[in-house]
C-alpha cells in the first residue's frame, strides 16, 4: 500500500477538496464534523469562515460562487446543522448555483437508530439538491467528493450534498484523484448545428425579433456575455433580462430595453407580447416572466437555448430547441449569423424600433420625488442615488439583495454593465439571502465595494451574519430601505386583499444604528431626502461593515406589475400613468 | 392551443443501482404531480451494477416529454427510454390471484382460468391461486371475471416492458 493508506477520511476529504482547488469553506462546527475541523486546524491551505447559522452558510457559498464562476464551498454538522441548510440549498437548487455541500452524520453503525443529532439528510436533501451522496465506505469517500464538484458544476449547475458518517471521516481511507468524466452524468455542452442553422433561418426573417435570456448564460462564463453583447449588436435586435439574467448585456446599451416579468418594464414586456420570432437563451420560461401563459406572446415563433432538455417545452412550447452550454450556443449562433449571406429585414426592425420606442417613452419607471427639505425618500431614489453615487467609487462593486419590493427596485434602478456582478434570489425568493450572500461576495473579493440592498424584514431573517462580518473584517454595506412593513406582501394586500394588511406591519423594529454598533459595525440613519446623499457618501468612505438605515415611504408600491394571472399587455402602471389599470381575475387571485 | 390529449406511456430507465435511486425516481413523480399507473425495478445486470425501472405513466405529450427529461437529468441515470413512441414492444406483467368458493362457482373459476392459461400454484378445498401473466388488460379482465366467483385476494407485479428485434435500451 502506498503512504495514502495512512491518511484519515477527514484528511482525504480535505485533500480532495484541495486537488478540486477549493480555498475557502463556509461552515459551522458541530459534534458529527470534529474530526473534519480537526484536520482543518492542522493544515493552511483551505480557509474557514464561521458563519452564525447554517443557512448562512449556504447563502454566502451562492455568493462566493455567482461572484467568482467557482464552486461555493460549505461544512455543516448533522441533524440540526443540515436541517438549516435546506433552504439555501434549496435556493441554489432553483438558481442553479454550484455549491458543494459537506454534512456530518451520526456513525455508520448507528443510523437509523435516532441517535443525537441524527437527521435522514439524503433523504431530506433529496428533493434540495441536484444530487447527494451518503459515504457508507471509506474507499468511496475520495472518489464521492470529486463526483460531487464534477455535478455540481456540470451542466446546469446545482448544490450537492456530500453526507459524512463521523466513523468515516475518523478511520482510514484511500486517497484518487479526480477521474475524468462521469459514468451516467454527461450533460450535451455542444448545440446541433443544424438546430442552430433553424433558428438562425428564423432570426433572418424575423419583422419583429425579440432576445431574452436569463441566468443560464451568467452560469456559462463571462465569455457567454461577451458572445451575447456581439450577437445583439451584429443583428441590432431588442433584448431583454430576467431577473438571474441582468449582466449579462449592459443596462446603459440602447438596445437593452431592461428587465422583463411581473416588475419588468413596459417596453420589455409589450415587445415579449408583440414579437414574432423570440429568441430564449439560459431561461426557463417561469411564471414570473410569462404572466397568464395562455397569452403569452402568441404571436411569435420561439427558439429557445439551454443546457437543461427538461427547461424546453416545459411551460411554452417552442418551435426550435436548442439542447447546449448557452457560451457554444452564442458563439455558434454569432458565426452562423455572419456566415449566412441572407439579409435580414432591416426596413421591418426601424419599425420594430420605432413602437419600442414609443412603449420606451412611457417611462414605465417614472417616480415623484419630492426634493423640498425634510421629504420622505422614495425607495426607488434612494437606489438611484446609491447607482450614481457608486459611479465614482474606483473598485469592482457587487450589489446583492434580499427579497421583496426593494428587490424588483434594485433590478430595476441599479444598471448592471457586467456578469457575476448582481446576486439575488430569484427562484425560491429567499428573504435573508442578501447579507450571507454579499458576506461571500466580500470574502472572493476582498478588495471590492460590496452592498446588500436589503429591506428591514428580510435582512433580519439573517441578521445574526453580522457577527460574521465583524470576525472576518468584512466591509459589507447593508443599505436597508426601511419601510417599515413586509412590502411586496403590503402591496399585494392593498391591491387584492382590499387594503386589510394582515401581519405585514412589523411593530417593534429593532434600532439598526445600535444593531449594527453592537455587531462592531457603523450605523447610519437617513430620515429624509435631504440626509440620503450624505448618508450613502459617508457609508462609501468607511472601510468596515455598514448599517445605512434608510426610512423610506412605507406606501410606496412597485410598478409596473402584471397583476397575478395576467397577461404582459395587461400591466398595471404607476400613480404618474393613472387610468391605464389591468384588473385582477379571481383566476389570478389564487397564483402566487 | 397546447394539446390536451392524454396518452400512456411504458417509459423503461436504466440506472446506476445505487443507493437511494427508487427514491429519487419515486420522489420526482410526486413532487412534480405526474402520474405512476405502474412500477417496477430490478437489477438486470450480473453484479447488479445496473437496475431496470419500467414505469406505465400517463399524461399530455407535453408532460410525458417532461417526465422523459426530468429523469435523464437525474445523475445516477444512464438511459430513458420512451417504448411506446420507439417502435413496437412487448410489456407483461404477473398476477397471483387468489379465489375462495366451492361448487359450482369454483369449477367456473377453474374453467376461465384454463381459457386464460392462468395456472393453477396452489389449491385447497377452499380456494385456488392462479398465476397468470400477460398484458395488462389481459390481467384486468381475468380479475374481474374472478370478482363474481369468489376473488378473494390479488398480487401484481405491474409491468415489466422491452423492445420488439434487435433494439436494445
Amino acid at each position: 500500500m502506498s503512504a495514502d493508506a495512512a491518511l484519515t477520511g477527514a484528511e482525504v476529504l480535505l485533500r480532495a477538496l484541495k486537488d478540486q482547488g477549493v480555498e475557502v469553506i463556509f461552515g459551522y462546527p458541530g459534534g458529527a464534523v470534529l474530526p473534519i475541523y480537526d484536520a482543518l486546524f492542522q493544515q493552511n491551505a483551505i480557509r474557514h469562515v464561521l458563519v452564525r447559522h447554517e443557512q448562512g452558510a449556504v447563502h454566502a457559498a451562492e455568493g462566493y460562487a455567482r461572484s467568482t464562476g467557482k464552486v461555493g464551498v460549505v461544512l455543516v454538522t448533522s441533524g440540526p446543522g443540515a436541517t438549516n441548510a435546506v433552504t439555501g440549498l434549496t435556493d441554489a437548487l432553483m438558481d442553479s448555483i454550484p455549491v458543494v455541500c459537506l454534512t456530518g452524520q451520526v456513525p455508520t453503525h448507528l443510523i437509523g437508530n435516532d441517535a443525537f443529532q441524527e437527521a435522514d439528510t439524503t433523504g431530506i436533501t433529496r428533493p434540495a439538491t441536484k444530487h447527494n451522496y451518503l459515504v457508507k465506505r471509506p474507499e468511496d469517500l475520495a472518489r464521492a467528493v470529486h463526483e460531487a464538484f464534477y455535478v455540481a458544476r456540470s451542466g446546469r449547475p446545482g448544490p450537492v450534498v456530500i453526507d459524512l458518517p463521523k466513523d468515516i471521516v475518523i478511520g482510514k481511507a484511500p486517497y484518487t484523484p479526480p477521474a475524468s468524466g462521469h459514468p451516467s452524468y454527461r450533460p450535451q455542452t455542444e448545440p446541433d448545428h443544424g438546430q442552430i442553422a433553424k433558428a438562425i433561418a428564423l432570426l433572418k426573417q424575423a419583422k419583429r425579433p425579440m432576445i431574452y435570456t436569463g441566468g443560464g448564460v451568467i452560469n456559462a462564463g463571462p465569455a457567454a456575455s461577451a458572445a451575447l453583447t456581439q450577437f445583439v449588436r451584429s443583428t441590432g435586435f431588442p433584448i431583454t433580462n430576467t431577473l438571474m439574467g441582468l449582466g449579462a448585456y449592459p443596462a446603459s446599451d440602447p438596445q437593452f430595453l431592461g428587465m422583463l416579468g411581473m416588475h419588468g418594464t413596459y417596453e420589455a414586456n409589450l415587445a415579449m407580447h408583440g414579437c414574432d420570432v423570440l429568441l430564449a437563451i439560459g431561461a426557463r420560461f417561469d411564471d414570473r416572466v410569462t404572466g397568464r401563459l395562455n397569452a403569452f406572446s402568441q404571436g411569435s415563433k420561439k427558439i429557445h437555448a439551454d443546457i437543461d432538455p427538461s427547461s424546453i417545452n416545459k411551460n411554452v412550447p417552442v418551435d426550435v430547441a436548442i439542447v447546449g452550454d448557452a457560451g457554444r450556443t452564442l458563439e455558434a449562433l454569432v458565426a452562423a449569423w455572419q456566415a449566412d449571406p441572407t439579409q435580414s429585414d432591416r426596413q421591418a426592425l426601424t419599425t420594430w424600433w420605432r413602437q419600442i420606442d414609443a412603449w420606451r417613452a412611457k417611462e414605465s419607471l417614472k417616480f415623484t420625488q419630492d426634493m423640498k427639505l425634510g421629504s420622505i425618500i422614495k425607495p426607488q431614489h434612494a437606489i438611484r442615488r446609491l447607482y450614481e453615487l457608486t459611479r465614482s467609487v474606483q473598485k469592482d462593486i457587487f450589489i446583492t439583495t434580499e427579497v421583496g419590493q426593494h428587490q424588483m427596485w434594485a433590478a430595476q434602478h441599479f444598471r448592471f454593465e457586467q456578469p457575476n456582478h448582481w446576486m439575488t434570489s430569484g427562484g425560491l425568493g429567499t428573504m435573508g439571502y442578501g447579507l450571507p450572500a454579499a458576506m461571500g461576495v466580500q470574502v472572493a473579493h476582498p478588495e471590492a465595494l460590496v452592498i446588500d440592498i436589503a429591506g428591514e424584514a428580510s435582512v433580519l431573517m439573517n441578521i445574526q451574519e453580522m457577527g460574521t462580518l465583524a470576525q472576518y473584517r468584512l466591509p459589507v454595506k447593508v443599505f436597508i430601505l426601511n419601510n417599515q412593513y413586509m412590502g411586496m406582501v403590503r402591496q399585494w394586500q392593498e391591491l387584492l386583499h382590499g387594503g386589510r394588511y394582515s401581519e405585514s406591519y412589523s411593530a417593534a423594529l429593532p434600532d439598526f444604528v445600535k444593531l449594527a454598533d453592537s455587531f462592531h459595525a457603523v450605523g447610519l440613519r437617513a430620515e429624509s431626502v435631504d440626509q440620503l446623499d450624505d448618508v450613502i457618501r459617508e457609508m462609501l468612505t468607511i472601510d468596515r461593515a455598514v448599517i445605512a438605515d434608510i426610512a423610506v415611504d412605507p406606501k410606496e408600491n412597485c410598478f409596473p406589475m402584471i397583476p397575478s394571472g395576467a397577461a404582459h399587455n395587461e400591466m398595471i402602471l404607476g400613480a404618474e400613468h393613472e387610468g391605464e389599470a389591468a384588473g385582477i381575475t379571481d383566476e389570478g387571485l389564487v397564483l402566487v | 392551443m397546447p394539446d390536451t390529449t392524454l396518452r400512456s406511456a411504458t417509459i423503461s430507465v436504466l440506472v446506476e443501482n445505487e443507493p437511494g435511486i427508487l427514491a429519487r425516481v419515486v420522489g420526482l413523480f410526486s413532487g412534480r404531480g405526474y402520474n405512476i399507473d405502474s412500477l417496477t425495478v430490478a437489477a438486470v445486470e450480473s453484479g447488479g451494477a445496473r437496475s431496470r425501472i419500467n414505469i406505465v405513466t400517463s399524461g399530455t405529450e407535453m408532460v410525458i416529454e417532461q417526465i422523459k427529461a426530468q429523469l435523464d437529468r437525474l445523475v445516477p441515470v444512464h438511459r430513458v427510454a420512451d417504448l411506446s413512441l420507439e417502435g413496437p414492444h412487448i410489456a407483461r406483467e404477473m398476477a397471483l390471484i387468489k379465489v375462495a368458493g366451492v361448487g359450482e362457482k369454483r369449477v367456473e373459476a377453474l374453467r376461465i382460468a384454463d381459457a386464460f392459461r392462468a395456472r393453477v400454484i396452489d389449491a385447497t378445498h377452499e380456494s385456488f391461486v392462479f398465476e397468470l401473466t400477460g398484458a395488462t388488460d389481459k390481467l384486468d379482465a381475468f380479475i374481474d371475471l374472478m370478482r363474481h366467483l369468489g376473488l378473494a385476494e390479488v398480487s401484481r407485479t405491474g409491468v415489466v416492458a422491452i423492445a420488439r428485434g434487435v433494439r436494445t435500451i
